[in-house]
């Protein structure tokens, strides 16, 4: 899948952020290839988040470059983001809880009438038709989303991602809230979005997850990239090594976070 | 037993999608204007009393509308009535003393020109608030809290704490009493023009949902619904026209107009008061930016969840600043609605309606937690609260007593919410 001649999709080189003093992401790179899944690992405040947000436009990067199929490009904003075809899955979900779904989905991107008003009804019925596609279960399209099941937030969440032709698509433990039924609907999801060309990067501290969906790991630590490394090259041993103890395998590339042995 | 009782009723409510909350609302109107009628010999209810009733809730219930968007998005504005009272003084300086030397004293554009000064001054202020709240992120609490006695030493200063008097002929239409209504035909006029938009409404509502293929109400609901709002209509008009100009008035127009004063008196309707009309223009408009412009959807998705819609790729700050130039568009108009009506700009003018308006705001179901919110609601506070008001003058409830009155209802109305909430989320 990785092929060092093709152009990534997303190239994040050396980027850094600081929060009081504090570098909650260091000198980090990572990349994405079209039709990719590159799962993000490491512990809890280990930077995974703060970085892909950075790309998501919440948090704005204090060094590194972010490039677009080569092209450089500047993420002020979620705004931003979402017009470079970025499109994120909260961990929170982010869903503005007193709107139904319809309200969420088109959430900074409402349907207007030729008079400028909203489109309710067309927004309404756009949301049947990928909610169907989706999650045929779902049924309560004028509830707010505050008295919806977690997998039904999810859907909702997922589901304003994927309408707008991501290029991009975050993951930020998507599988968090779910049963397993619906974790298997994920996991499902993620196929076909790779078949169609997206990039994904998958964040999770549940490994097996990430092994069963990712092509290549990154794994972090203390904010420092430990390295990145092809699934089907190391052992859930080898990645749980470089999660807790920073410890690089052969087969993987190292990165700046990595434990330095004195043999090597 | 209970359930079956309570089915038919809950499936009228279902069927017509009627708001509960209002509905309630609505009752709770009813049981205070018929305790007032009673204790009062039908004073309370009389065409005079309903009439003046609809004139005094008017500026309190224009600036209501934009308080409930205001504490949708969690913030709270303290300086409404401040900013009355200074808006009201330009407008009345603009009038009284600047216009005159300009374009001539009585001209009839004057209204037109004082009230958009207003208007521009309270959006001004309105700016400054919303820009310090929304991208200096000092608390709203505060930021008003400054405002409130800012604008009120700002409203002294214009004229150095003199009142300006009287207004212009035009403009003092916009307060109500006999010239500053629209008479008989032209109310019955309105009140069609009302029950054919409703109706209207209704028909179009159906149309989209069958377009969209989204289930329909019954019939009968629609026709329900269509009675009891087109009948509401009506009913208001026919008591606005119910109440007649004074006597000694009348006449003094007859003479003036070279009319015969015929046998018993010249009979000449009220019918609904300029300012009365004003607000519910307000009203229609403020509920359309509420519920149908992606401003209004970004509000409430902001008072949902700020972090959620800042990452959805909403403008926040922008939106928050812009509700808070909508409040000052808002007090200016109620400044000039409680100037024209007193024909005077003093500068204690709006002193304390901060609080009526937070009020009608939040007894009309308005969540202080933020996300919640109706303007309808919030009008039909601010009719409750100057209906308790008017009534105990009515009945000769002594002042301190009506203040407490006035407090308890409040923390009252806010705990039924409360439960109601409680209830509707479980």
């Amino acid at each position: 899948m990785t092929n060092s001649n093709q152009v990534p999709l997303v190239a994040m080189d050396n980027i850094s952020i600081a929060f009081g003093g504090i570098k909650a992401v260091d000198d980090v790179s990572i990349d994405l290839y079209p039709g990719e899944v590159v799962g993000l690992l490491g512990h809890n405040g280990a930077g995974k988040s703060t970085l892909i947000k950075i790309l998501s436009g919440a948090y704005q990067k204090q060094g590194g470059e972010i490039r677009i199929n080569g092209q450089p490009v500047t993420i002020n904003n979620p705004r931003d983001a979402k017009a470079l075809g970025i499109e994120t899955i909260y961990q929170t979900l982010a869903l503005a809880d007193n709107v139904d779904a319809a309200a969420n989905l088109f959430l900074g991107r409402e349907l207007r009438t030729a008079w400028g008003t909203l489109d309710d009804a067309a927004m309404e019925a756009a949301c049947r038709e990928v909610m169907g596609r989706l999650n045929p279960n779902f049924k309560r399209f004028k509830d707010p989303v505050r008295a919806l099941s977690g997998g039904q937030r999810q859907s909702v969440a997922i589901a304003r991602a994927l309408y707008f032709n991501a290029r991009i698509l975050i993951m930020d433990e998507p599988t968090a809230a779910l049963g397993p039924e619906e974790t298997a609907q994920v996991s499902q999801l993620i196929q076909n979005l790779k078949q169609q060309g997206i990039g994904i990067f998958l964040i999770s501290h549940d490994i097996h997850d990430v092994f069963d969906l990712s092509d290549r790991v990154s794994v972090m630590k203390n904010g420092q990239l430990v390295g990145t490394a092809p699934v089907n090259a190391v052992t859930k041993d080898d990645v749980l090594g470089m999660i807790i103890l920073g410890k690089c395998p052969v087969a993987a590339t190292a990165g700046p976070g990595a434990l330095v042995e004195e043999s090597a | 037993m209970a359930t079956l009782l309570a089915n038919p009723v809950k499936r009228f409510f279902a069927a017509t999608e009627a708001d509960l909350r209002i509905l309630g609302m609505v009752a709770v109107l009813a049981v205070i204007w018929l305790g007032f009628g009673l204790a009062s010999d039908g004073a309370f209810l009389s065409a005079r009393n309903l009439w003046n009733l609809s004139v005094q809730t008017a500026s309190v219930a224009v600036m209501a509308t934009g308080m409930v968007l205001v504490i949708v998005t969690r913030n709270i504005d303290l300086s409404v009535g401040s900013v009355l009272g200074v808006t009201g003084m330009i407008i009345g300086v603009t009038q009284a003393e600047l216009l005159p030397a300009l374009i001539g004293y009585d001209h009839p554009l004057t209204w037109l020109i004082a009230l958009s000064v207003g208007i521009c001054a309270g959006a001004l202020i309105g700016a400054l608030q919303g820009f310090v709240i929304a991208y200096l992120a000092v608390p709203a609490f505060i930021v008003t809290l400054g405002g409130l006695l800012a604008w009120r030493g700002a409203a002294w200063l214009v004229t150095s704490g003199r009142t300006v008097a009287p207004m212009d002929s035009h403009f003092q239409m916009m307060g109500g009493g006999p010239e500053g209504s629209v008479g008989g035909p032209v109310t019955w006029l309105i009140a069609i023009a009302f029950c054919a938009l409703i109706i209207a409404g209704l028909l179009l509502g159906r149309r989209r949902r069958r377009l969209h293929h989204f289930p329909l109400r019954p019939v009968w609901a629609e026709v329900v619904m269509g009675v009891v709002y087109c009948s509401a209509v009506l009913g208001a008009a026919a008591v606005a026209n119910a109440y007649h100009w004074p006597t000694r008035v009348a006449a003094r127009y007859a003479e003036a107009q070279g009319m015969a004063v015929p046998e018993g008196g010249l009979v000449i309707s009220h019918g609904f008061a300029v300012p009365v009309l004003m607000a519910v223009a307000v009203g229609i408009v403020m509920t359309f930016i509420a519920t149908r412009t992606r401003f209004g959807r970004y509000v409430f998705a902001i008072g949902g969840n700020p972090e959620a819609a800042e990452l959805a790729g909403v403008n926040t700050r922008w939106v928050i600043m812009k509700v808070f130039i909508l409040m000052g568009i808002l007090a200016a108009i109620a400044a000039a609605i409680s100037t024209a009506r007193l024909n005077a700009a003093t500068n204690a003018q709006g002193t304390l309606d901060e609080l009526y308006v937070i009020a009608a705001a939040v007894i009309g179901g308005t969540s202080l937690a933020g996300g919640v919110g109706k303007v309808a609601g919030a009008m039909l506070g601010a009719l409750v609260m100057q209906s308790l008001q008017s009534g105990m003058v009515l009945v000769g409830v002594d002042t301190p007593l009506q203040n407490m009155v006035v407090g308890l209802v409040l923390v009252l109305a806010v705990w039924v919410d409360s439960l109601y909430r409680k209830r509707a989320t479980l």
